[in-house]
């Protein structure tokens, strides 16, 4: 066992380390959910495929660098230390272009994929309905067969990017006769600016619109954009779900940068008397650390063939993540006294690094990707093997 | 890198386990609680023809060590299995003697440890005042400021809320070595010492955790197993969640002391206070989510909840590893 990077990681940690030293925006971006940001953030997705840093993780052929996972958590460690940008790709990355390499067609990943790693095409997620969150089996959106392809009629609600992004994925029930309700569904793609879509943004807590109502009225969808077989959505969807609860949604690279910053924000305006405040600092700083350490030994297991993490062990990396994403975001804003509560564009907002829009992005970690109760739920019983209960 | 046990710790782990689940180490705690320490004596020896505490020991003395991490792997076991005894303070003992430079004294007590004919108890006044199972050792380390002294006598036996541990306050014994290269050796051991007990906490919690699973699937209330209701299921995943993420915690500061690592003392302060609440955390839960009958100490379980508490405080208390977290 060791924690030791070889030459050849370490070589690359440098590499990324410079060219993010030599790209970085000197001054933060606007939010990524406004329309200005919006554009701002698309613009670094595309100057990072130009040097081939959007996807390092993806194979060459569709604009990555085919790197293994410690280079992607290293490459993360790097991006979140330099302070870069958020990703307005994430959705796209982290959970439409996982399902396509398992269950894409060819062409589906030669059409999809590089426009996705250059920015162009930047993808909502359609999954909640009004009436299905936790419980998203019970949707009623529909496909509906036509020539050629599907309409797809209903509703899709908390649909993240979707007030400024280009297309969206999402389920619906092809087969309302299916008899189970996680049978008959199909997995598609559509287009957000098709005839009969209408896109009803929605402000987040802080007011930002960084989610979005779809209404589907009739909104034609060819073959083509159908994601493995018609009725089997669920199971394809699951897989999905999986990553997007599990090690590459989150990478430790996010906290290990929070904990530092947080732990310089201590050392600056920190009472040494007030020990209450302390212990949590340190105990933020010591989850980020742990977190690091239990992403290192899954790519481990990944890396040396020991068998990749369970689909259930990602319940607990997602509600690990979530959790301690809030506790070091609220640690920040006790510490910043009078200062916490200032939105990030406030003008006397202190330089401290966007502690504002983070705790706000972080109270909905418990919630989305399946709320912690539901993974509390399943870690309980496909980990630990207890009986299935009532909710 | 590659940051997993490899095949041979693995085994480790396993035949120990397989070891001490052949031994009654319940009945071996409840004798040692009462003063009777032969089968406690026994279960030592069969530990250290085991090479557990060879682990600590250099080869020039007859041990295979210092392996810090090794004997994290050998520690998760010996808290798994509520072992009673000054094991932890033997191997700091271990690690003490031989970061202090003095050959003679090194030689007279290494080898002893090694072989597990030495049990050793060390007690660091800075951090309390008593000594672990001073009673039933061979030999009694203290240090005082930078003053090492050995062969100290122990005092009455204060007992312990754990029936397995057994406190007194050691007195007397000759002067060994002083100056600062004792104070060096002394922080040295305590770093060991604070490793050994993050693991044995772990090993303490994943017992607990094991044993109210098993009991909630059993235990039926309304008509249902209780560990159907979501209220227990929640507290379980949080038990497992935070002795996941311990773990790696301790193997990593195990890593950083066996390196030399400068940031080897915040490391083991990060395993420490993370296993030693993770472990108590399980212990609460297994008591409530037992009930009554968790509240009793005829079930053995009450052995493992009782350990939890102490080892979190014993060797770096909650509080002072947070401080030694963010000191710059």
């Amino acid at each position: 066992m060791d924690l030791d990077l070889s030459e050849a990681d370490e070589a690359f940690r440098t590499e990324v380390r410079d060219w993010l030293a030599a790209h970085v925006p000197a001054t933060p971006l606007p939010s990524l959910e406004s329309a200005e940001g919006f554009a701002a953030h698309r613009d670094w997705e595309r100057e990072l495929a130009a040097d081939r840093w959007s996807v390092v993780s993806w194979p060459t052929e569709y604009g990555g660098r085919g790197a293994s996972i410690l280079h992607w958590l290293i490459f993360e460690e790097e991006y979140f230390a330099a302070g870069a940008p958020g990703r307005v790709s994430q959705n796209g990355i982290h959970l439409l272009a996982p399902t396509l390499f398992a269950h894409g067609t060819a062409e589906q990943r030669a059409r999809v994929l590089p426009a996705m790693a250059r920015g162009e095409v930047i993808w909502a997620q359609a999954w909640s309905e009004p009436e299905s969150g936790s419980d998203l089996a019970s949707l009623t959106s529909s496909a509906r067969r036509a020539a050629g392809g599907w309409l797809l009629s209903g509703q899709k609600t908390w649909s993240s990017r979707a007030a400024f992004a280009d297309r969206a994925f999402g389920l619906f029930r092809s087969d309302p006769d299916a008899g189970k309700p996680h049978h008959g569904l199909t997995y598609l793609m559509f287009p957000l600016d098709a005839e009969g879509v209408t896109v009803r943004p929605i402000g987040r807590l802080d007011g930002r619109p960084a989610f979005a109502e779809l209404f589907l009225d009739e909104v034609f969808v060819p073959d083509e954009d159908v994601i493995g077989e018609p009725g089997q959505g669920w199971r394809i969807a699951m897989s999905t779900t999986g990553d997007e609860r599990g090690l590459t949604l989150r990478s430790p690279g996010r906290f290990t940068a929070a904990a530092d910053r947080l732990t310089a924000l201590w050392h600056e305006h920190g009472d040494p008397a007030d020990t209450a405040l302390r212990d949590r600092v340190a105990d933020a700083v010591i989850g980020a650390r742990a977190y690091r350490l239990f992403s290192y030994a899954a790519a481990s297991r990944v890396l040396h063939d020991e068998g990749a993490p369970a689909g259930a062990a990602a319940s607990l990396n997602k509600i690990y993540w979530s959790e301690l994403d809030i506790a070091l975001h609220e640690t920040a804003l006790d510490l910043l006294g009078p200062y916490g509560e200032l939105a990030d564009h406030a003008p006397d907002s202190p330089a401290h690094g966007g502690w504002a829009e983070g705790y706000t992005f972080s109270l909905a970690g418990p919630i989305y990707a399946g709320t912690n109760e539901i993974q509390r739920d399943i870690v309980a019983e496909r980990l630990l093997g207890l009986p299935k209960g009532r909710r | 890198m590659r940051f997993l046990l490899d095949a041979e710790q693995r085994e480790f782990a396993r035949s120990l386990d397989g070891l001490l689940t052949s031994c009654d180490t319940p009945a071996a705690i409840r004798a040692w609680a009462a003063g009777d320490h032969a089968p406690g004596r026994a279960l030592w020896a069969r530990l250290a023809e085991a090479g557990v505490f060879a682990l600590a020991v250099p080869e020039r003395y007859g041990g295979f060590g210092p392996l810090p991490l090794d004997l994290s792997v050998a520690f998760a076991q010996v808290g798994r299995h509520a072992v009673p005894g000054p094991l932890v303070e033997t191997v700091a003992a271990a690690a003490l003697l031989d970061r202090l430079g003095d050959a003679d004294a090194a030689g007279a007590h290494l080898p002893g440890i090694a072989s597990g004919t030495t049990v050793a108890s060390l007690c660091l006044t800075a951090l309390g005042p008593y000594a672990l199972d001073a009673d039933a050792a061979d030999t009694v380390l203290v240090v005082d400021g930078d003053t090492l002294r050995v062969g100290a006598r122990p005092g009455p036996v204060q007992p312990s809320a754990d029936p397995g541990r057994r406190l007194s306050r050691p007195s007397g014994g000759t002067v060994l070595a002083e100056g600062p290269a004792v104070a060096a050796a002394a922080a040295h051991a305590a770093g060991l010492a604070a490793l050994a007990t993050s693991a044995q906490s772990l090993g303490v919690g994943r017992a607990l955790l094991a044993r109210t699973v098993e009991y909630v699937k059993r235990r039926t209330q309304f008509g249902v197993p209780v560990g159907s209701f979501q209220a227990v299921k929640h507290r379980l995943a949080d038990t497992l969640l935070a002795l996941e993420f311990a773990e790696p915690l301790v193997h990593g500061a195990a890593l950083a002391l066996a390196a030399g690592s400068p940031d080897a003392d915040r490391d083991v302060a990060a395993a420490k206070v993370t296993a030693g609440e993770a472990a108590y955390r399980a212990a609460r839960t297994a008591l409530q989510l037992h009930g009554a009958v968790g509240y009793t100490d005829e079930l053995d379980l009450s052995l493992w909840i009782r350990k939890a508490r102490p080892l979190r405080d014993a060797w770096g208390t909650p509080a002072a590893c947070r401080a030694r977290v963010l000191a710059a």
